[in-house]
């Protein structure tokens, strides 16, 4: 790079965007994840709508420069409504080479790669895997890169802050971002503030972030960056007036959850295991204590189940969370809360592959393990959030089916929904019904399995409630005393009744609307989850060409909305992407004889854009 | 436990639900139940606020013979779902009743967690060293030799001692009682339910079907006086026909030896007083076997500590104390916020 200018331009002449998607990444200790959310809450406030896409290794500090220690953080953020983190990025800011190996084949020829060429060291290069030096050999030539010795540069900038070298250069991530700032426009403050509150007891570690950040602004300003990378505008975002805020879809999760028991007036027990990518529901949680919450780490899986029905049966709400292979070993006490009929929750925060798989990576492939996954005839109700906001509608969903059933309700979400983040418009508390749970206190004709006539549910007593003692237990009751019974035909009615008060949940929901196309015609997109977003802006696009396909996005999976087979009925075909080898697909052509078919993708990466469109013309043209 | 309230009065009658009990004839179930209602008519807490939560097992049918709260769950996890009840309502009296089985085989994690967290409910482990409800295998208490359907060559993994694990996952209450001794029992009953904190009584129970007599060996009338040992605080481990053999720690083996006050210039004197709040001296009882050694039946080891759910709401307190619990509609707008349009 050349020298800096002294001279500084007073006005910049700023290129105007719709959509940039950037990406950071590096080693798993460079801050690549602050960095990325630094960016993202800056961006928020700058009125951009965004997603995000955080994509770490499973490797918590995996050996500095390799491949397999690379982790990520991916934002796309745009002057329109934005559905994905985004197919490829516009922008690679790369760390070291080994960020810059895992990533370049991702990006747009012509796109514009960051790099720090202090870490191209002969030592890095080698552990990256590359034979020549990149930087060198051409590999670089279909893109446009900024090459600058990051390393010497931030360290340059903070020497008079009063920290070692080592910690100097830990800045150079704030530094980066200081020049990404100054190519999109971005103001400092939010940032500088941050690191204020996050370091009020290490000033000396504030200040020199900031001064790194700062320095990385002013190269960016002052220096003759080369003649084809300009700075750029990408004006805010058209969103619907409101406040809003950036969530992850943990945090949305945990808010639901007790917005849910605060509508149903009752308590929350939360009782937990820790397993990737669920456990930060339970960090979340945890730190809510002040609304009376009660959460627990259990010893295991079971145990975290367990104590959750202990507590649901104590007239708490009981709620539990993991990931398949944690929910696979709570598969039994879920059947203990279904015979016994008591309230529960189960989120699975889906991830990738059969038995540790890829823990880190996402997948949406245990619908079958949701609906199906337990011994004999077993149904529960079973929600799918489709985004990081809608995870506060439903939890709050999740809450209300619980108790209003005494049922217990599993909420797919998965390692994408869990860990991303999205501008949400607050919604107004004041619009929510609440659904306050009657506990049964009245032992006149009382008894544990009596049910209510309209929602077959059984009434539900807190031991401690006087002269209302009884027992409950996972043995077959007698449908007309809750007694112990073995009689064949008692055990028919209990399994049809059970099924009955599930079924039954599918008047209670609404009914399935179509999100965006018509309903009917030539092609339904059928979606679940975390598909969402790119189906969503598949369909849009080809929506906008004129072609005749329509989105739909279930959120009950379980019951399926009452109206869900005639609504399908009425598209000559139906195509459902999903991220396992088809699970809703084979759902939908059990429950409705439909000729779906599915678009599969098991890779631990969310669908691009463009592979779903590419999938819905292929449809079109059949 | 939780609230100090004054008893009721209750009978054993009034504590026997209107369920057809169905254990064997003859098992020692019969008489654990039987204590168990003696001791709860004398604790005198409402029925309302007692809960029997048992697992799987011939034992795990208890709650449905007592016209008290009860839930019946699955095999081994009795004490997670007892944990999250006490979460849920701490002022409730949690009774967990358990086998050899479901307590130290397939539940064996949860009772190690239920004990070390201090949780206060009261474990019943009825011990008979044997599986009944599937038949009759071995169990994980079974003496070495064990022939069962499942072991028809003797059963070759060396059995668990229920006290010692217990002390072991850092229980402050362990006891140990027969289940004929219907006078003991309900004293270390009620003693286990005054301790606040989990307590862990083993009682052996003889299973009439499948194991009997498996520990006839310490509990026949003719031989019990010799073969078991009562401990109660601050009094000499006496025992014997005549309460003249004693145990006495040798300081320079720290072994415990059975001595015979009157011989070799032993007095009174010389055997060891039982402090229930010496751990070590708890372990070395526990660890006391026929024929060389009596069985130390009664309070082995008491110490009181913070109890789990009381810990888990001084936190709660302390949040609250330190975070204002503001409206959900507040706290959905703490932090960055952004207005958009009007």
């Amino acid at each position: 790079m050349s020298a800096v200018s002294a001279e500084l331009p007073r006005h910049i002449d700023r290129r105007e965007l719709e959509s940039v998607v950037i990406r950071f990444a590096g080693d798993s200790g460079d801050g690549v994840q602050i960095t990325g959310s630094q960016f993202t809450d800056t961006t928020a406030l700058a009125g951009n709508d965004l997603a995000t896409f955080p994509d770490f290794p499973a490797e918590i500090r995996a050996p500095a420069g390799t491949t397999f220690g690379v982790s990520a953080f991916q934002i796309n953020f745009g002057a329109r409504s934005i559905a994905t983190a985004g197919d490829a990025p516009d922008v690679l800011v790369a760390f070291n080479p080994a960020a810059l190996k895992v990533n370049l084949s991702d990006i747009h020829p012509g796109g514009l790669i960051v790099l720090d060429t202090g870490t191209f060291s002969a030592r890095n290069l080698e552990k990256a895997g590359y034979a020549t030096n990149p930087l060198e050999d051409g590999t670089l030539t279909k893109y446009r890169t900024l090459k600058i010795d990051i390393s010497k540069l931030t360290l340059e900038a903070v020497k008079e802050m009063g920290v070692s070298s080592k910690e100097g250069l830990r800045c150079k991530n704030f530094w980066t971002l200081g020049l990404v700032y100054w190519l999109y426009g971005r103001s400092r403050q939010s940032t500088i503030d941050w690191l204020q509150r996050r370091f009020a007891s290490r000033p000396e570690i504030a200040n020199a972030n900031i001064a790194a950040l700062n320095a990385g602004h002013a190269f960016a300003e002052t220096a003759e960056m080369p003649g084809e990378i300009s700075s750029y505008v990408v004006p805010p975002a058209p969103l619907e007036p409101g406040v809003y805020r950036n969530i992850t879809g943990t945090d949305a999760m945990a808010w639901g959850l007790l917005a849910g028991t605060q509508l149903a007036g009752i308590k929350l027990v939360f009782c937990s295991y820790p397993i990737t990518p669920a456990s930060s529901l339970l960090h979340a949680l945890a730190n809510l204590k002040q609304y009376d919450i009660v959460t627990f780490q259990a010893e295991d899986e079971i145990a975290a189940a367990c104590s959750a029905i202990g507590a649901s049966y104590g007239g708490a709400l009981g709620i539990t969370s993991s990931s398949g292979p944690g929910v696979a070993l709570k598969g039994e006490a879920i059947g203990l809360a279904i015979s016994t009929e008591l309230p529960l929750i189960v989120v699975n925060a889906q991830r990738a592959g059969p038995s540790t798989g890829m823990p880190t990576k996402t997948e949406q492939s245990d619908l079958y393990q949701a609906v199906f996954g337990r011994n004999a005839d077993s149904p529960v109700a079973v929600l799918a959030a489709r985004s990081p906001a809608d995870c506060f509608e439903v939890g709050i969903e999740a809450v209300r089916i619980a108790t209003k059933y005494m049922t217990p309700v599993i909420v797919l979400t998965d390692g994408y929904i869990v860990n991303a983040a999205e501008p949400w418009r607050i919604p107004d508390m004041g619009a929510y019904e609440p659904f306050p749970v009657q506990f049964r206190t009245d032992p006149e004709g009382f008894h544990p399995f009596l049910r209510d006539p309209e929602t077959l549910a059984r009434p539900w007593v807190k031991p401690g409630t006087p002269e209302m003692m009884h027992r409950i237990g996972g043995i077959e009751k007698s449908f007309s005393s809750g007694h112990i019974s073995y009689d064949p035909e008692n055990h028919q009615k209990m399994t049809d009744v059970r099924a009955a008060k599930i079924d039954g949940i599918a008047n209670d929901i609404p009914l399935q609307t179509v999100e965006d196309g018509t309903e009917g015609g030539a092609l339904a997109v059928v979606g679940w989850g975390s598909t969402y977003g790119p189906i969503s802006r598949a369909v849009g696009n080809l929506r906008a060409e004129g072609e005749d396909v329509s989105h739909v996005h279930l959120r009950h999976i379980w019951p399926l909305p009452r109206n869900l087979g005639d609504l399908l009925g009425k598209f000559d075909r139906v195509l459902v992407p999903e991220m396992n080898s088809g699970q809703l697909v084979t759902l939908l052509r059990a429950q409705y004889l439909l000729p779906a078919e599915g678009l599969n993708q098991i890779s631990g990466k969310p669908f691009k854009i463009s592979t779903i469109e590419a999938a819905i013309r292929e449809q079109l043209e059949k | 436990m939780t609230v100090q309230q004054a008893p009721v009065a209750l009978t054993a009658k009034e504590l026997t639900s209107d369920q057809e009990v169905r254990w064997c004839p003859g098992c020692g179930d019969y008489a654990i139940i039987k204590a168990v209602r003696s001791a709860l008519a004398e604790i005198g807490t409402p029925r309302d606020r007692t809960v029997f939560v048992s697992g799987i097992g011939c034992a795990a049918r208890f709650p449905y013979y007592m016209a008290t709260y009860g839930f019946h769950t699955i095999h081994g996890r009795a004490p997670a779902i007892a944990t999250g009840l006490k979460l849920a309502n701490p002022e409730l009296d949690i009774w967990v009743v358990t086998g050899d089985g479901d307590c130290l085989s397939i539940g064996g994690n949860h009772t190690l967690h239920v004990l070390r967290r201090n949780v206060d409910v009261n474990v019943l482990l009825f011990n008979n060293a044997i599986y009944g409800l599937t038949k009759g295998q071995y169990s994980p208490t079974s003496r070495v030799g064990t022939k069962s359907p499942s072991t028809p060559m003797g059963s070759i993994d060396n059995p668990v001692s229920a006290v010692e694990f217990a002390l072991g996952c850092g229980a402050r209450f362990v006891a140990r009682s027969v289940d004929t001794l219907q006078k003991h029992l309900p004293v270390v009953m009620k003693r286990a339910h005054a301790h606040k904190g989990a307590s862990f009584v083993e009682i052996f129970q003889n299973c009439i079907v499948y194991n009997d007599g498996a520990f006839a060996h310490f509990t026949d009338r003719e031989i019990a006086a010799d073969t078991q040992v009562f401990v109660e605080h601050g009094k000499p481990l006496l025992f014997g026909k005549d309460n003249d053999k004693g145990i006495r720690l040798n300081t320079s083996t720290l072994k415990l030896e059975v001595v015979k006050v009157g011989e070799n210039g032993v007095t009174v004197g010389d055997i060891l007083v039982h402090d229930e709040t010496n751990k070590v001296l708890a372990t070395l009882l526990a660890q006391m076997q026929p024929p060389s050694f009596p069985v130390a039946l009664g309070v082995l080891y008491a110490e009181e500590g913070l109890d789990y759910t009381t810990a888990v709401y001084a936190q709660v307190a302390a949040a609250k104390s330190k975070k204002k619990a503001v409206p959900m509609a507040e706290l959905l707008r703490s932090g960055h916020t952004w207005r958009v349009g009007v």
